[in-house]
């Protein structure tokens, strides 16, 4: 196929060139940037947390007034939904992972040291919180019952046992293992000997320390403690699979039903817990994708309108060249090839467009530069799309026939 | 002649209905993106209180670490300590000014048939309801006594006060919060500003509270704060070690009428803590601030990155429209090429050619506004879905609304002008001789 005449009628009608390869440009930028903003975000919610999400849920209680024992409230509760038929485990626990609310402690390795070495959640569970959180321990121990203990309102101090995951191990003594090791949640304080290191456990936060690292969201460290927070304490439960939702319910009925100086707040599963703390992603995924969709469908419409519309300005000239000789297949290959070229020269400024907007948003926004995966993938869809949106029109100039030519208007 | 324009308009988009169409929903989803993603920037980030927001000052005072900043690079924390709080409302330098913090207290109805339910309230002192002005439907706020004997008192939301008493008025009823009873002075109205600035620390887009109790009577009662509590050392055990720490957790307000009272209480503000540092505290150089609503919204980043993000390629998406548009009405006009020459020979003038294809651009674009507009509705709705923070700010307001008449009228005017321009000048000779 002959590429002058196509470019020479092309030049011919300058401002539908333009119109088009500057749609063509945008479109590209804005895809390939949408489309990486969503793979990062899919890629941030896909994160393992380190615990059973699937049969797990978590269930509060707000006692009323001063007289109020929460101590006992807690022991009480946890014996109740320990023997609750269709659990498998529960225990006490100030939070859970993407919860968005917990309490967050610098980690130090001296204690003169004057500012910490690592931020870390912490979570408060007895004996039972690594089966019930479904943690996996990699190295060491869990508590032993004789070593958890209550933790009395404006009670500071921390007691002398841990066990922190691996990514905050590998943080604090990078090349060793951490068991056996001490920190300090407290530097004025006694020192913590850890006893044992978890796999994985999510902080609660979403983006907690994250000019420290994507690692710096599973720093997180258990302490062998109960903990209420005022007359307020909190509870994770792990059913039997299959079995979280019946058991929720009766975990609900029962707590509301032994003890009624108090409210029991609204059971939550990990999952609700998971999809609200990651409600604002998830989101933004969605309304991208909507637009890239939406752009790509303007755009190949545009290409199909604007393509016809040549095609019906140029009957005569495509009847002409029928009688001349040309055949179908040359008159088709005549229109691929023309939008080819104009897709092509759209995607040459789209490269400038997009990283254009790459910069903007890695100046503004804290994002990454742009693969070139995705530069290389917009183009080739792009050009594919152009190429679908006019194998119409081009087909229908192919069926002039040739007899136009002697037809006068 | 307007009217014969418009008749010929749509005459010539009723002859091509499907790239009409095709043009119309062009305009009409590009317009409906861009509003939908500007209402929400523009709601997030729109002055919550425009007749007083410059005199509302939030009060920052930099008691953190010497060893590290509150927030990098300098920034002082967002929340003051409850000596601070104690020893700026006993000075009382300001206008109006109010200590708060947040509570959740079980509420406990004399009414057996409502169950017992945890209930989001605020401790604070009364010029809180002057300087943010709630509306009350009925009785008033507590006063300066009230405050000072921690009285047993409360101002109650529109909302509990219908769930409770059925919406006639309470003001001198009880309600029973975590064993303790408390006497409803004031009743609100309906009060949900669209950004909760006086408490941006625990969620920009939260609920407004169920009921307002005096700050003192809290403290009384020894309520720590259900909201974000910060410190960077441990304070010494016990509710008085609390107190006396250096833990941060209660916002600050005052309300400062000029300029001049405003250089004046940040005088205070430094004097008092230059004090301070005689004693040994705020180990960090001098770095008090008192933004006003506005700055506190900016410094606070309530307008998401998302959000902004959202506008930017919404905007391009509806570049990307209208050169669509402009392509396909080009190209349409151009085919009319023989027509235009005609009716320019015929003795019509470029002027009236102009109108007359503008009227035609005209149609498209704000039938495309128009549909935009239900778009952007539609939009809303599903980024309160997506967003169930944004209810609030999720809404189509009067400001938007012109606005998006306003952009489809420019988008279709923009969109039209050059094809239009270009079919203007064809001359009538060229097209008459090729037919």
């Amino acid at each position: 196929m002959e590429i002058r005449p196509i470019l020479s009628a092309l030049m011919r009608s300058k401002v539908a060139l333009v119109l088009i390869g500057l749609q063509i440009a945008l479109t590209l930028a804005i895809v390939c940037n949408a489309l990486f903003i969503v793979s990062q975000r899919l890629q941030l919610m896909s994160r393992d947390s380190g615990m059973n999400e699937a049969d797990t849920f978590t269930i509060g209680s707000l006692g009323f007034g001063a007289g109020f024992n929460i101590k006992t409230s807690i022991e009480e509760d946890m014996a109740m939904l320990r023997s609750l038929p269709g659990v498998a485990a529960a225990a006490p626990t100030n939070t859970v992972p993407l919860s968005n609310g917990g309490w967050s402690t610098g980690v130090s390795l001296k204690p003169e040291q004057k500012t910490s070495t690592a931020s870390s959640a912490m979570y408060f569970v007895d004996e039972q919180g690594l089966d019930t959180f479904g943690a996996k321990l990699a190295e060491g121990r869990f508590f032993t019952a004789d070593e958890i203990t209550f933790r009395e309102p404006g009670d500071n101090s921390w007691p002398p046992v841990t066990v922190i995951t691996r990514a905050l191990a590998n943080k604090l003594f990078p090349g060793e293992s951490a068991v056996g090791k001490q920190l300090y949640f407290d530097n004025e304080g006694a020192p913590q000997t850890v006893v044992g290191v978890v796999e994985r456990m999510q902080v609660p936060w979403i983006g907690f320390a994250s000019d420290e690292g994507p690692d710096a969201e599973f720093y997180s460290s258990f302490v062998p403690q109960r903990v209420a927070f005022g007359n307020f304490g909190r509870y994770l439960v792990r059913a039997e699979p299959g079995r979280r939702d019946e058991v929720m319910k009766a975990a609900e009925a029962k707590m509301t039903q032994t003890n009624q100086s108090r409210i029991v707040r609204e059971p939550r599963t990990l999952e609700r817990i998971r999809a609200e703390g990651y409600q604002e992603h998830r989101a933004m995924t969605i309304i991208l994708i909507g637009v890239i969709v939406a752009l790509l469908a303007v755009t190949a419409l545009g290409i199909v309108g604007m393509a016809s519309f040549w095609v019906t300005q140029r009957t005569k000239q495509i009847g002409t060249r029928r009688a001349l000789g040309a055949t179908r297949s040359s008159i088709l290959r005549y229109f691929m090839t023309e939008n080819f070229l104009i897709t092509s020269l759209g995607l040459a400024l789209g490269i400038v467009l997009t990283y254009g907007l790459n910069y903007w948003l890695m100046a503004n926004y804290e994002a990454q530069r742009l693969p070139l995966i995705y530069l290389g993938g917009g183009m080739i869809a792009l050009l594919l799309l152009g190429q679908a949106a006019v194998f119409g029109p081009a087909t229908r100039a192919s069926r002039v026939p040739p007899a136009v030519a002697t037809r006068s208007v | 002649m307007f009217t014969y324009y418009l008749q010929l308009g749509f005459h010539s988009l009723k002859r091509n209905p499907l790239l009409t169409a095709l043009m119309i929903f062009g305009i009409a989803l590009g317009i409906g993106t861009s509003m939908t993603s500007l209402s929400v920037f523009y709601l997030m980030g729109s002055d919550p209180i425009p007749w007083k927001s410059d005199k509302l000052h939030a009060v920052q005072l930099d008691n953190w670490s010497k060893e590290e900043p509150y927030r990098t690079p300098n920034e002082p924390p967002d929340q003051v300590t409850y000596l601070e709080a104690k020893a700026l409302m006993e000075a009382g330098k300001a206008d109006l000014q109010a200590a708060m913090y947040k509570v959740v207290w079980p509420l406990q109805p004399d009414n057996a048939e409502i169950k017992p339910f945890s209930s989001l309230g605020r401790a604070t002192f009364k010029d809180f309801f002057a300087m943010f002005e709630p509306p009350f439907k009925y009785g008033n706020p507590w006063d300066a006594a009230q405050d000072n004997e921690h009285a047993r008192v409360t101002v109650v939301s529109s909302a509990l006060n219908e769930k409770l008493f059925g919406g006639q008025d309470s003001t001198g009823k009880k309600v029973r919060l975590n064993e303790i009873e408390y006497t409803i002075v004031g009743v609100l109205d309906k009060w949900q500003p669209r950004v909760k600035y006086y408490d941006l620390t625990n969620g920009a887009f939260n609920d407004s509270e169920e009921y307002y109790v005096p700050f003192t009577t809290a403290i009384e009662l020894q309520t720590r704060p259900s909201g974000n509590n910060s410190c960077w050392e441990s304070s010494k055990p016990g509710w008085d070690g609390y107190l006396a720490s250096d833990c941060v957790w209660i916002q600050f307000w005052v309300q400062l009428n000029s300029q001049a009272r405003e250089d004046e209480y940040m005088a205070f503000l430094n004097n008092y803590v230059n004090e301070q540092k005689k004693l040994g505290r705020f180990a960090r150089p001098l770095n008090n601030r008192l933004p006003d609503v506005n700055e506190w919204i900016e410094a606070q980043g309530v307008v998401s990155g998302d959000a902004q993000i959202q506008v930017g390629l919404s905007f391009a998406f509806l570049i990307v429209c209208l050169v669509n548009t402009i392509g396909l009405l080009l190209a349409k006009f151009m085919r009319k090429s023989s027509e235009i020459g005609l009716r320019r020979a015929l003795g019509a003038t470029r002027g009236q050619l102009f109108t007359q294809h503008l009227v035609e651009a005209g149609v498209i674009g704000i039938s495309g506004g128009l549909i935009g507009l239900v778009l952007t509705w539609l939009g809303l709705m599903a980024v309160r879905g997506l967003y169930a923070d944004l209810y609030n700010v999720a809404r189509l307001d009067w400001v938007m609304v012109l606005t998006a008449i306003g952009l489809s009228i420019t988008a279709a005017v923009l969109a039209g002008l050059f094809p239009t321009w270009k079919a203007c000048q064809i001359t009538p000779a060229v097209q008459l001789k090729t037919q």
